[in-house]
């Protein structure tokens, strides 16, 4: 059963379409030499060109076309070797040319398409129009004088690829998965660092509803949605607005909106009417950017494995439940670092750990993967130690926690705290026979056939032993002497 | 004879023989604009004291035996270029009194190989005028005058009204120029000296403040072919800052200016003998392609025939590109800027543009618009794109046939500063002959041919294949060997 919002009524289907700005990671902006870094001081990365004085003139930068093309071959996209850079005209003060260079009519990546996950489990496919680079514009302050605003040229001239999506999500899952998977991909390329928070990646959300069936009604667009959850947000919220314009007998007027965060629900910046005249056209100071397909299949041979890859693989060769696998490709730093615990050990083992106690460790002490207190190395050396038989499963546990505590290498917590687990079935036979002779009513009642107090024996001995005894044999002398 | 009528040649022979010295030389000049600036007003912006201890330094790398090509010889520099640490207005109100941090590649290419700076040559606003009329620092008078009528003030043209004049009056050696629709040839025509627009790409637009980016062009002006040729080589070269500029070799351009014309197919294009062509101009056309017979070239008649297309077209695509060009001047970061208590950033944008854009900036910003606009774009920018095409097809075409085209430069000499000022479409005909090579991004030369029953100058065209101004050179020096053009304008130093 497809998703639907219920109107006064009817039911109502949704119509989505994604329009996605990722920052291009590179050292220099798209036309210019100066830095790109996040958070530097107002002002302090802006070339002559970024700032549009007289006479200066764009040079394409070529590492943002890489990452551009690398982006497309990511995205299973047409790679198109011819594409223009256009100018778009209009005036605002943290613009500084008066124009955007973008690529209007031919951008460098043509169709492609990625497959989205869905909590059902199910998977869909989405369509993606295009990508193309363009100039992100400068950063107006309204808020640092009564009445005047500053300008913080910094993001001027960084590179962005806005990637456009078809309409063809569905729900607001959908379209959060698709902003999760496509976010995914591109830190799996490294070509974007999709760090919402800081702008490096902004969705436009664009929604129509309809009744099941129907051809497409007139869109609203929702422009620059920060976060997964907002965009799932914003497509309710403008979903339901437009249900209600319609049944209301109204008709939905083509416009752009705001979504306010703070209350939930879409406002309108602009209407069609108010809609800018951009003026289009090929910017003259750039030749058509033509791009040799051996570059482009250097490329290729170059790109990262991607997630889809990944999981695949690790259903494949590691045996991994699609959901684990899912769950262990989602960041390609987690990836990694499952990798190397896996690596000639038990994957499935690997994943538990990671996905369990790492995890949980991780939510705690509130770090991320990438300065995890346990090493990738170190949860490897502690499975090791499980395997060799000097850790029991329950002192493993022990031994991981006070990794968590130490960062210290599993070895080292062993040995200072002698947390070595006791084979020697000797002295297990001696805090079995001790614990035995002390509970001899106990074992009166488990002969006469009470089997349940066969965990109370083992729990008094392993107690007797702090806890090192190898249950295995414990288990196997208890029985024994109960026999 | 006085140090300001050396060629720029002839100064550099003087100045490697030690018969003269750049300082010496670079105070004649300065004494001369002095002298005759107040009048003719060729240049905005003079650069005394920095000329002189250029030219001082410029002696001292001589004695050091470090003297490059264009050694202590100097020149004027139009206001389009900027100039690091000196004023550069473009000859608008809108930059108020912007002073560039950075040096245009073509100005940096000249200072690299020795040369002086006077200071900064008038100028149409942003390049766009005939008739040097529309400068916010005022019109520039052109040094020749009418036989017949001395009183009238004459225009020198435009838009590089300013380095033609000032070059013409032996304010400077030579100049550098811009080009986007005939504003090197048609001042040069007009004021007797010659001037080349490169093939586009040849020299770099970094540093030129732009006016159409797909038409401008920096070249020279200067008094004799050959000074010319001097001059661009230094100007010319491949720049990673402009991605339009060309990575082609730079060749010897004063040595094709020796070169034979014999045996070179010369086309005459019959689209270009225009109705109501004065007699004068028609007649010295057909004197010019007899020289040129009689030196050994062959005569063929062409046809280019979308010529007649190639005003209109011009008067789409440069608007258009300016209109966005032009958008940078806001008031918000630098230049003019117009505002009151009150004003929200809409008032900022139109106070500072009304004040600081003169009318046939706004005239060409407001059709750029125009035919850029949703609805109009098709019918003009596109179509306009396509004709354009056209025109350089028929270029393609021709040059299986020649090897280099001789037309008119200008379809008039040199009016008055009151006349043609009513009608812009009268003054946009001043163009005429010399866009097309604009449109199609060849190389075009204006050389001094003879005067008028009034004696005024006036001018030949050579255009040429792209990348073959050795052969526009050579076709040049050829016609300006047989002019013998001796004339001297009325106001000059020395006169």
């Amino acid at each position: 059963m497809s998703y639907t919002i219920e109107g006064r009524t009817g039911p109502w289907e949704l119509v989505i379409g994604l329009e996605v700005h990722a920052q291009v990671i590179s050292q220099a902006k798209l036309f210019s030499g100066a830095a790109t870094a996040f958070g530097a001081e107002p002002n302090t990365q802006v070339s002559f060109i970024d700032a549009g004085f007289p006479g200066m003139l764009p040079v394409i930068n070529r590492e943002c076309v890489a990452q551009a093309v690398r982006t497309g071959l990511g995205l299973n996209a047409q790679v198109n070797l011819w594409s223009r850079f256009d100018r778009k005209n209009y005036f605002y003060a943290d613009l500084p040319q008066g124009y955007q260079i973008s690529q209007y009519q031919h951008p460098i990546i043509g169709h492609g398409v990625i497959e989205i996950e869905l909590q059902d489990g199910s998977t869909k496919k989405v369509g993606i129009t295009r990508l193309h680079l363009e100039q992100d514009a400068g950063k107006s302050l309204h808020d640092q004088h009564p009445t005047k605003s500053f300008i913080d040229l910094n993001r001027s001239g960084v590179a962005l690829m806005e990637i456009v999506s078809e309409p063809d999500m569905r729900s607001p899952e959908e379209a959060g998965a698709y902003l999760a998977k496509l976010r995914q991909i591109l830190r799996y390329l490294g070509t974007c660092d999709g760090n919402m928070d800081e702008g490096s990646m902004r969705a436009d959300v664009n929604v129509s509803v309809r009744r099941p069936g129907e051809g497409f009604r007139t869109r609203c667009e929702v422009k620059n949605v920060n976060s997964i959850r907002f965009v799932m947000q914003a497509v309710e919220a403008e979903a339901r607005r437009q249900i209600e314009v319609w049944e209301e007998g109204g008709t939905v007027e083509q416009e752009t909106r705001l979504f306010d965060t703070a209350r939930g629900v879409t406002r309108s910046m602009r209407s069609k009417e108010e809609a800018h005249d951009y003026r289009y056209f090929p910017d003259p100071d750039l030749p058509p950017l033509v791009l040799d397909p051996a570059w482009v299949e250097e490329l290729k041979a170059s790109l990262p494995e991607l997630p889809d890859a990944r999981r695949a693989r690790y259903m494949r060769d590691f045996g991994l439940t699609a959901y684990d696998a899912h769950v262990l490709t989602l960041e390609k730093e987690t990836a990694a670092y499952y990798e190397t615990v896996a690596k000639g050990r038990d994957p499935k083992l690997a994943a538990n750990w990671v996905m369990g106690d790492l995890f949980a460790a991780l939510n705690r002490t509130k770090r991320s993967i990438e300065d995890s207190p346990v090493s990738a190395e170190n949860l490897g050396a502690l499975l090791d130690l499980m395997k060799d038989g000097t850790l029991s499963g329950k002192l493993a546990k022990e031994v991981f926690e006070a990794m968590v505590e130490t960062g210290k290498a599993p070895g080292a917590i062993v040995e200072e705290r002698g947390l070595r687990q006791v084979t020697d079935t000797g002295a297990i036979e001696a805090a079995v026979d001790k614990v035995l002779a002390a509970n001899a009513d106990k074992v009166a009642e488990y002969k006469s056939g009470k089997d349940k107090l066969f965990g109370f024996f083992v729990g008094q001995v392993m107690k007797a032993m702090q806890g090192k005894g190898n249950p295995a044999l414990v288990n196997q002398v208890l029985k024994q002497k109960l026999g | 004879m006085h140090p300001t009528d050396f060629t720029l040649r002839g100064a550099i022979e003087a100045l490697t023989e030690g018969t003269i010295s750049a300082e010496e030389l670079t105070r004649a000049h300065l004494d001369a604009i002095e002298r005759l600036n107040p009048r003719l007003n060729a240049y905005i912006t003079v650069t005394a004291e920095q000329a002189l201890e250029q030219a001082k330094a410029s002696d001292e790398r001589r004695r050091q035996g470090l003297a490059g090509p264009l050694e202590g010889v100097p020149l004027a520099i139009k206001d389009l270029f900027c100039t690091k640490g000196v004023r550069t207005t473009a000859g608008s109100r809108i930059l108020g009194n912007f002073v560039p941090p950075y040096e245009s590649t073509v100005s940096a290419n000249l200072l690299r190989d020795g040369a002086v700076f006077l200071g900064k040559a008038n100028l149409d606003e942003f390049a766009m005028g005939s008739s040097n009329a529309t400068s916010a620092f005022g019109p520039v008078e052109n040094p020749w005058s009418r036989r017949n009528d001395p009183e009238t003030k004459l225009v020198p043209g435009g838009s590089s009204g300013g380095s033609a004049a000032a070059v013409a009056a032996r304010l400077a050696l030579g100049a550098t120029a811009t080009d986007t629709g005939g504003s090197i040839r048609q001042p040069a025509a007009f004021c007797g000296v010659a001037g080349i627009k490169p093939t586009y790409g040849r020299c770099s637009r970094f540093g030129i403040v732009a006016f159409a980016s797909s038409l401008d062009q920096a070249g020279p002006v200067a008094r004799t072919v050959e000074d010319c040729a001097i001059l661009l080589r230094s100007m010319s070269g491949f720049d990673p800052k402009d991605s339009t500029s060309a990575d082609v070799p730079v060749p010897d351009f004063a040595a094709a200016c020796t070169r034979s014309v014999k045996g070179l197919r010369i086309g005459v294009p019959k689209e270009y003998r225009i109705e109501g062509m004065p007699a004068e101009i028609e007649a010295l056309w057909r004197q010019g392609l007899e020289w040129l017979r009689d030196a050994g070239a062959e005569l063929v008649e062409i046809s280019l025939p979308h010529t007649k297309y190639a005003l209109p077209t011009y008067y789409i695509v440069a608007p258009a590109e300016a209109s966005s060009n032009l958008a940078r001047y806001d008031g918000v970061r630098y230049g003019l800027r117009v505002e009151e208590r009150g004003d929200d950033l809409t008032d900022l944008y139109e106070r500072t543009r009304a004040a600081g854009f003169g009318a046939e900036v706004k005239r060409r910003i407001m059709i750029g618009t125009y035919v850029l606009s949703a609805g109009y774009y098709d019918a003009y920018y596109l179509k306009a794109q396509k004709v354009r095409a056209l025109i350089k097809r028929d270029f393609d075409q021709a040059w299986d046939k020649v090897d280099a085209i001789v037309t008119p430069a200008t379809p008039s000499a040199a009016f008055g500063m009151n006349e043609k000022t009513d009608d812009p479409v009268t003054m946009y005909l001043n163009d005429v002959f010399t866009v097309t090579a604009n449109l199609a991004g060849l190389p075009g030369l204006a050389v001094p041919a003879g005067l008028d029953a009034q004696g005024l100058p006036l001018g030949l065209q050579v255009i040429g294949r792209a990348f073959d101004e050795e052969t526009v050179f050579a076709v040049g020096a050829a016609l300006e060997r047989s002019a013998n053009f001796t004339a001297l304008p009325a106001v000059r130093v020395g006169a």
